[in-house]
């Protein structure tokens, strides 16, 4: 009896002597950075990042860098707020772009203008896209810098296109010509178009908002006009692609499984994010196209995706070593590295003129249409109290979508929820 | 009563078993049909569709799931060492022991049950940091340890002893800790048994408070290798899924089928007296 | 005498406080004193950079009264407890009822109703999705052959709840029908043999006998049950975000939003409150029942 006590105390002494950490011996010379960030498109991608810090840790030898992986945007908010309201050391993180009026409102991060001293800096705080910077400006300063950036795209299957007698080198470019095409190619349980209603709703929902001609927040984040009647009729528009034209299914389509569907061959079309690229590339076993959102009254699509941001409790020798770390992993070379191994979009004209970028570009062109949409990109839904407005838009859009309310009287409730939310800010 | 004499009884018995054990299992089927057909024909039952062991190769490569086994394994040892030591004790002392405050406390204790640990991650966190165990695998085990459930359990099992055994032994001489030992832990192995394969099986799954108590590859467990493919934004490569549920659930299963023989018998043993 | 008796009740009581403290010091640090805070905040406003957090006293609880969500999340959640909780513990009683039968195969049978408790949550809810997916998914391709149309199980708001109560239910009997067959063992068998004696068949045997004899497990996982289905909501990440137009919203999740998608922890912090004061009077009185119902020794 006494050896199974004395046998039992030992394991669990040793059990815990393996679980509790070794004490860390810190090195005084050297700047530690600690940095959160997110996988949301899948696959082995922690390696390419900590090639990435590799490659910066070997031209900073006086910079340690711990990048960890968080989960997906939401778990990487939850692990950047309670490492921040704990005191834990965190100097930067890549964070939802959208994030970005809530981490101001609750005084966690810096503006790049505080950080930035030389010449070299400032120009290359300006050397990105301008349409991915729009997510970053909030009153009057830049808070977020582009690393994981996406837009919607068209994809088509041209197999599909040949067999419906279109011409598969010229996908639909309006919206008329897209329901003319989805009319043809909506036969034999095959759908012409799949547009997903969950996941991000209200991304999608810009999209068809800003081709007729309208975008739905004001750039300072305090107005929103969901009962404009020109959103109205793009929800309505939605809509009847189920109802009325019925090349697509009705109710909401599933985000996590739209790709799946496209690549069986359910549905010829389907808009959906850039950071798809890679993966249907690989799983696609027909002939596919990439093209831009086809246009309306104007052509458009919105950014997405996530930047970096720089958190307020850092030293400024800190600040200094993030800003360097910043400007390397948003350097040409590695946004054409992320971009090829993503799908994402290369954040900067520069990427795109690196010799990388350029060899991936001309072997498969599907990759440069997110960049040459770029010109017609608007920023992604973002506001004031911004995850509840835009839960506010998203019920509105899939209750439109699955019938429960007429696209008017849904956009009508969420514009009376979103000026109270955001009554406070004007 | 013979075993083997056809009755409608035991056909019907059989086939409704089996019918729902088919349909209970269908998901794991239907991760290893993923698993082994390349990611676009994942859904395609019809084709012909190659098997193949690039998923595999692709999960594999993917994280380190070695490490990260170990990493579950020592968690779950850890958590539940813990739980059957601090829970006996606690158990043992509201059963068997009077003091000023019992059943407040043990109300109180039970209200555990429904603190829900979501909610409390800030909080949590910032007390795992503070004691300083962050990124480690008794920080993540540490909050469970303290379980209502196995303290409730335990109570109850341990009220159930009749006293003429506990009398007996202590006119043995033995002590508390004696008789706790001898006569009380034994007639609850039965307890012990099923809340051991709770407690493994709830935190062999458990993914969010690991992946925020931890920072590195060196303490995380299976989940959070596993969330590595639910990607959200792109939608989900169901194929290395299925790879990587095989890779971490095939010796876990396996475990359950050769012992679960041993965890029947043992209730059984223990049942007859 | 009495200062012996005395002395002995003492060193009785410290005893028992000496094997109480590791557990109610862990108790203490990991839940209680959260808890407490979280009270706390429940009760101040929510504090921004700008405006600081004031004490706004019993405020966050109108605010969330007063929310038509709310009332949506609530009915969810009971809707979701009504049926998930029956089910399951109906189920695993039947599946531990087989699972001690003498059936071939026995143990791979216990280990297929076992098995969604071993699959961790991420990869058990990326199947399920794929089982969900319209047309393509498993399901509508089964009931495709029966000629069946596909039907958008997640995506339309009247089958998106049942479609993650079936999961749930999925899930969870594997997890109780551990209890039942562990209470199973302690039934002597000289008992069925007794009834089929006296001529009962085997459904009178499971009501007047097996039942009442069980009941002890029933109550309590029943109770499990209860908390589980407040408490897991795991699968609503994958399977439908609460969606669509908050058909499957349920109550923690909407906490989880409120604390790290809004940054809104008062809200919050007020919500998790009023739920653990529900549950807490639901373990006051399963406490209360079970104590009398059980012959203790």
């Amino acid at each position: 009896m006494k050896k199974i006590l004395t046998a039992a105390a030992l394991a669990t002494g040793l059990m815990t002597a393996a679980a509790t950490p070794a004490a860390a011996a810190a090195d005084q010379s050297k700047t530690e950075l600690t940095m959160y960030y997110p996988i949301s498109v899948g696959g082995p991608l922690t390696k390419v990042i900590d090639g990435m810090i590799e490659g910066f840790q070997s031209e900073h030898p006086d910079v340690t860098v711990k990048a960890v992986y968080a989960g997906n945007y939401d778990d990487t908010r939850v692990r950047a707020l309670s490492a921040l309201k704990s005191g834990e050391k965190v100097q930067l993180s890549v964070l939802f772009s959208i994030d970005a009026y809530d981490l101001v409102e609750q005084g966690l991060v810096l503006p790049f203008e505080d950080v930035v001293k030389t010449d070299e800096d400032k120009a290359w705080l300006k050397s990105f896209y301008p349409a991915l910077m729009a997510n970053s400006h909030v009153d009057g300063k830049t808070w977020g810098i582009p690393f994981q950036r996406s837009t919607i795209v068209m994809y088509y299957n041209k197999d599909m296109f040949r067999a419906a007698g279109l011409d598969p080198e010229k996908p639909p470019a309006t919206w008329d010509e897209m329901v003319a095409a989805g009319k043809k190619l909506t036969k034999d349980g095959h759908y012409g178009l799949m547009v997903p209603s969950t996941g991000y709703p209200y991304w999608m929902f810009q999209c068809f908002a800003i081709q007729n001609g309208k975008e739905l927040m004001s750039a300072d984040g305090r107005h929103v006009s969901f009962d404009d009647p020109a959103v109205i009729d793009a929800l309505s528009f939605w809509r009847s692609l189920a109802t009325e034209h019925k090349i697509m299914p009705e109710g909401a389509i599933e985000w996590g499984t739209l790709r799946q569907a496209f690549v069986q061959g359910q549905t010829a079309m389907m808009w959906h994010t850039t950071g798809n690229l890679t993966a249907v590339k690989n799983e696609a076993k027909f002939d596919f196209g990439v093209a831009e959102l086809p246009a309306h009254k104007q052509p458009g699509s919105p950014t997405g995706g996530g930047n970096f941001y720089l958190f307020k409790n850092a030293s400024a020798k800190e600040r200094d070593a993030s800003l360097a770390l910043i400007r390397y992993m948003t350097a040409p070379e590695r946004a054409a590295q992320w971009s090829i191994a993503t799908g994402y979009v290369g954040i900067s004209p520069a990427s795109y003129e690196t010799d990388a970028l350029k060899a991936y570009g001309r072997e498969f062109p599907q990759a440069l249409v997110a960049r040459d949409q770029l010109k017609v990109a608007i920023a992604e839904f973002s506001t004031w109290e911004t995850a509840r407005v835009r839960e506010a838009l998203s019920n509105a859009v899939q209750a439109a979508l699955t019938g429960r309310q007429s696209p008017e009287a849904a956009l009508k409730a969420a514009q009376t929820t979103a000026d109270k939310l955001l009554k406070p800010y004007r | 009563m013979s075993a083997h004499r056809f009755s409608w009884d035991g056909a019907l018995d059989t086939a409704g078993a089996w019918t729902l054990a088919l349909l209970w299992v269908s998901p794991l089927l239907f991760a290893v049909w993923a698993a082994f057909h390349p990611p676009g024909t994942a859904l395609d039952f019809a084709s012909g569709a190659p098997w193949t062991l690039d998923n595999f190769r692709t999960a594999w490569a993917a994280a380190p799931w070695l490490v990260y086994m170990r990493n579950s394994l020592l968690l779950v040892g850890f958590i539940l060492i813990g739980q059957l030591t601090l829970c006996t004790l606690a158990g043992y002392a509201f059963a068997r022991f009077s003091f000023p405050g019992r059943d407040i406390l043990f109300i109180l204790v039970l209200l555990q049950l429904f603190i829900l640990p979501e909610v409390l991650i800030v909080e949590n966190y910032a007390m795992t940091a503070r004691l300083g165990l962050f990124d480690s695998i008794a920080g993540m085990g540490l909050p469970y340890v303290a379980s209502a459930f196995g303290i409730f359990l335990l109570r109850q099992s341990f009220k159930s002893v009749p006293p003429e055994l506990e009398e007996a032994a202590r006119v043995e001489g033995c002590s508390w800790m004696g008789v706790l030992w001898r006569v009380y832990v034994p007639a609850a192995r039965p307890v012990y048994l099923a809340y051991a394969l709770i407690s493994v099986s709830t935190h062999w799954n458990n993914f969010l408070w690991p992946l925020i108590v931890t920072n590195s590859d060196k303490t995380r467990p299976l989940t959070v290798g596993l969330s590595l493919f639910g990607a959200p934004e792109s939608g989900a490569d169901i194929a290395v899924i299925g790879a990587a549920t095989m890779m971490t659930g095939a010796p876990v299963l396996l475990a359950f089928l050769i012992f679960q023989r041993h965890f029947i018998q043992a209730f059984l043993r223990a049942g007859i007296r | 005498m009495d200062d012996l008796s005395r002395y002995q009740r003492r060193r009785h009581a410290l005893y028992g406080w000496m094997l109480l403290s590791p557990a109610l010091i862990l108790l203490s640090l990991f839940a209680f004193i959260p808890s407490i805070t979280t009270l706390c905040a429940s009760l101040m406003s929510r504090g921004t950079a700008r405006r600081p957090s004031v004490f706004a006293g019993l405020e966050n609880y109108a605010d969330l009264f007063a929310d038509p969500v709310f009332a949506t999340v609530v009915v969810n959640n009971l809707l979701y407890a009504a049926v998930t909780v029956p089910v399951s513990v109906g189920l695993a009683l039947v599946m531990a009822l087989w699972a001690n039968a003498r059936i071939p195969a026995r143990g791979l049978v216990r280990c297929a109703y076992f098995t969604p408790v071993m699959l961790p949550m991420v990869a058990a809810a990326n199947l399920w999705l794929f089982f969900y997916t319209p047309g393509l998914g498993v399901i509508d391709s089964i009931t495709g052959l029966f000629g069946i149309a596909p039907v958008n199980w997640l995506g339309q708001p009247q089958t998106a709840l049942w479609a993650v109560m079936a999961v749930t239910v999925w899930k969870e009997s594997g997890f109780f029908m551990i209890f039942y067959l562990a209470a199973l063992q302690t039934i002597p068998p000289d008992l069925k043999e007794a009834a089929g004696i006296e001529g009962a068949g085997r459904l009178t045997y499971a009501r007047r006998v097996l039942l009442p004899l069980l009941m002890p497990t029933t109550l309590f996982i029943f109770v499990n049950a209860l908390i589980n289905s407040v408490k897991l909501i795991d699968h609503l990440f994958i399977l439908t975000k609460g969606g669509p137009d908050n058909a499957s919203k349920l109550v923690l999740y909407w906490i989880w939003e409120m604390a790290f998608a809004y940054f809104d922890s008062p809200h919050a912090a007020a919500l998790t409150i009023l739920v653990l004061l529900l549950l807490g009077g639901v373990a006051v009185i399963q406490f209360r029942v079970l104590e009398k119902r059980i012959h203790y020794r």
